[in-house]
């Protein structure tokens, strides 16, 4: 399988005025064209940046981004702007969390459909509006042709995420970046929208990279899943490999801190404390303040992201045992097969 | 599987009726014109909705954005004014008691609200805002007040030397702990939290939920915990109320809702919600549901669920209004015609039922 985009040690600071912020420190994966690469994470983990940095869209006054960023084996972080440009809607799009302010409220759906289309394409007014009734048909909107000319307001929420969703398609990018897409949505709609990406990403061929903080959605839709924590990674690999045999304290914790409809517990178990404040980030490893297994060794030494000896593909940066870690997996697991209903 | 059902059931408390609600409903006036308002229709929020809740469970309100379930609370509460129904709390009718005659009921009953964010006044101390409500209904002297403020802090996991912090010095997190901190201030029997912890990150959510279940066992307390998060009202509460476009469509307790749910909408809701285990989520049959939830202010005709529901009859569910019958032991109730006779999210291996 080709590989579509390499990220490559990426480190993203922003300068504040409080002090440099480290929002992405040393971020390496890889997405395979044609799968989804899931990024889950809580709020600050760095996993918006990394995606706002591979698209060029930090502000460049206060950041500063080193690493590679390579797609298709040309580097994105030494792109020029006008390149991005021709790159960001065309090769690599990208649908954002909240469908209410991400499109223009004083602008017709459809003209901002064609314009995605017109800014890439040397076509005809009319192929355009062709291919924007075409992309809202795919996308299940109903009597597309009287929707087309309608302003974002008179749609709802799913819809507009549809539209959305539409426009990050419609020039067939190879790379559709889709951050927190379902997270403003209810259930039902979410739903509606996960099924409508899967089937979009099959018909049209695309990579995704799909960022969410809900480990139901990446477990459902993604391949393959970054955990990211205090802007470095914890855990890395294939789905079933992360949800078998997670090998990260961080991971535990996040698998038991979730209330699931398919398990009945009479306790979370819960992290305590906070997530980390990027700003003073704690030393060696960032989970250490709120890990249950820290070590004198995890207080002093930065854990390197290592793959596992019997998993090439799954790697995890913790200086914790390959036997007290199977253990203390297979017993959190086993707690959620017994409590199985 | 039987054993632990049982267990789960003894925590169903049979405690007396603390809150009884019948045929409450809400409507809210559209109008147009700016000087000489003219009502051109209304928007039924809450459509008759009866349910009672015995002292020390938890009764969790599921349902899409707009399906009332705020609306609802907010006139139990009487922070709205019902349109019609009545209200009953320890027995006592309420529906019809003045702001006045509401205030000393109104120390019973606090409610935790969803964006910690918001709900706190930036430009007050947290010991201020914990305190209130007791400034509020004159108990104890400052000294004391302050005492009990500190300790409060402290029940919710939070330090006594906070008390004299500003909001914004918090996380999202402990912003919620102070919520609930306000709530616990003046020993409430009822608690109506309104999504409190759709607002937090995954670690802290749990949390929450770990803490206002101590506080629960601890203080014998009462919830109706309103999220739209599936997995959490499993999590908290004892029996579920799922809503529709401002109307109850089923309730049962929380292992019957999950395990044999009655009703079309709650089976797809249900299937709707992705489960993080990659291979059970794949063995899965989802039902998506087509289209978005209908305009309140004109809904469907007869039964509201009808445009989208898998088990649609023609002729039957859209003249004739399913109400809310019996349908399984256990005080199970749905309003449909057409009941889900079994599970329809089976795992394909074979889940016990």
């Amino acid at each position: 399988m080709a590989t579509l985009l390499e990220v490559r040690d990426l480190r993203t600071q922003f300068t504040t005025d409080d002090g440099i912020v480290g929002a992405v420190d040393g971020v390496s994966f890889k997405v395979e064209s044609g799968k989804v690469l899931g990024i889950v994470g809580e709020s600050g983990s760095g996993k918006s940046v990394t995606c706002l940095t591979i698209m060029g869209l930090n502000d460049p006054r206060a950041t500063t981004s080193t690493g590679e960023v390579l797609f298709r084996g040309e580097d994105l972080l030494k792109a020029s702007p006008r390149r991005l440009r021709e790159i960001r809607g065309n090769e690599i799009a990208m649908i954002f969390q909240d469908p209410m302010t991400s499109l223009n409220p004083v602008h017709k759906i459809g003209s901002q459909l064609e314009e995605a289309l017109t800014l890439h394409q040397n076509v005809s007014a009319k192929q355009a509006r062709a291919r924007a009734l075409e992309m809202l048909t795919a996308v299940g909107i109903p009597r597309p042709e009287r929707r087309i000319d309608d302003y974002p307001h008179q749609f709802s929420g799913g819809m507009r995420q549809r539209v959305m969703i539409a426009m990050a398609l419609i020039n067939s990018p190879d790379l559709v970046i889709a951050d927190e897409p379902t997270t403003a949505l209810d259930v039902t709609t979410q739903a509606q929208i996960l099924a409508l990406l899967k089937r979009l990403q099959e018909d049209f061929g695309s990579a995704v990279i799909m960022i969410t903080h809900d480990l139901g959605v990446v477990a459902e839709t993604a391949d393959d899943i970054v955990v990211m924590y205090g802007a470095r990674i914890a855990e890395q690999g294939p789905v079933d490999a992360i949800f078998s045999q997670p090998r990260h304290p961080y991971t535990w914790g996040l698998m038991g801190s979730l209330p699931r409809l398919d398990v009945a517990v009479e306790r979370l178990v819960q992290i305590p404390g906070q997530p980390p404040s990027l700003l003073r980030p704690p030393s060696g490893c960032r989970f250490h303040p709120r890990c249950s297994y820290a070590m004198a060794k995890c207080i002093s030494d930065v854990p390197p992201l290592e793959r596992l000896d019997y998993d090439p593909r799954h790697s995890q940066a913790c200086h914790l045992d390959e036997s007290t870690k199977a253990r203390e997996a297979a017993a959190l697991l086993t707690t959620f097969s017994a409590a199985a209903s | 599987m039987s054993t632990q059902l049982e267990t789960l059931g003894a925590n169903v408390s049979t405690g007396e009726e603390l809150l009884v609600v019948e045929n409450l409903t809400k409507h809210f006036p559209v109008t147009r014109g700016i000087i000489f308002q003219k009502e051109i229709a209304t928007v039924k929020a809450v459509d008759g909705v009866s349910f009672t809740l015995r002292a020390g469970e938890t009764l969790g309100i599921v349902g899409e954005s707009g399906c009332g379930k705020s609306t609802l609370v907010r006139c139990v509460l009487k922070l709205l004014e019902p349109t019609s129904g009545k209200i009953s709390f320890r027995g006592q009718d309420i529906t019809k008691l003045s702001r006045k005659e509401m205030r000393p009921i109104r120390r019973d009953m606090m409610m935790v609200f969803q964006d910690p964010y918001a709900s706190l006044n930036a430009r007050k101390r947290v010991g201020f805002t914990v305190g209130e409500a007791l400034d509020v209904h004159n108990i104890g002297t400052a000294a004391e007040r302050k005492r009990r403020v500190q300790e409060l802090l402290e029940v919710v996991g939070l330090s006594p030397e906070h008390y004299n912090r500003y909001p914004h010095e918090f996380s999202g997190g402990q912003r919620q702990r102070i919520g609930v901190a306000r709530a616990l201030a003046i020993n409430p029997q009822l608690i109506l939290c309104d999504e409190p912890v759709s607002a937090l990150d995954v670690s802290v959510q749990a949390q929450i939920l770990n803490l206002l279940k101590d506080l629960q066992r601890e203080f014998g307390l009462t919830y109706v915990f309103i999220a739209h998060d599936l997995n959490v009202v499993r999590h908290i509460s004892d029996r579920v109320m799922v809503m529709y476009l401002g109307k109850a469509v089923e309730v049962a307790t929380r292992d019957d809702i999950y395990l044999t749910p009655k009703h079309p909408y709650t089976g797809a809701l249900l299937s709707a919600v992705p489960i993080p285990d990659p291979e059970r989520g794949r063995q899965r049959i989802h039902v998506v549901l087509e289209g978005d939830v209908p305009n309140p202010i004109n809904p469907p005709s007869a039964c509201s669920f009808h445009p989208r529901c898998p088990r649609f009859h023609e002729g039957h569910c859209d003249v004739d209004t399913p109400e809310l019958r019996p349908i399984a032991g256990n005080g199970h109730v749905a309003a449909c015609h057409y009941p889900l006779e079994r599970w329809p999210m089976d795992i394909a291996a074979g889940a016990p039922s």
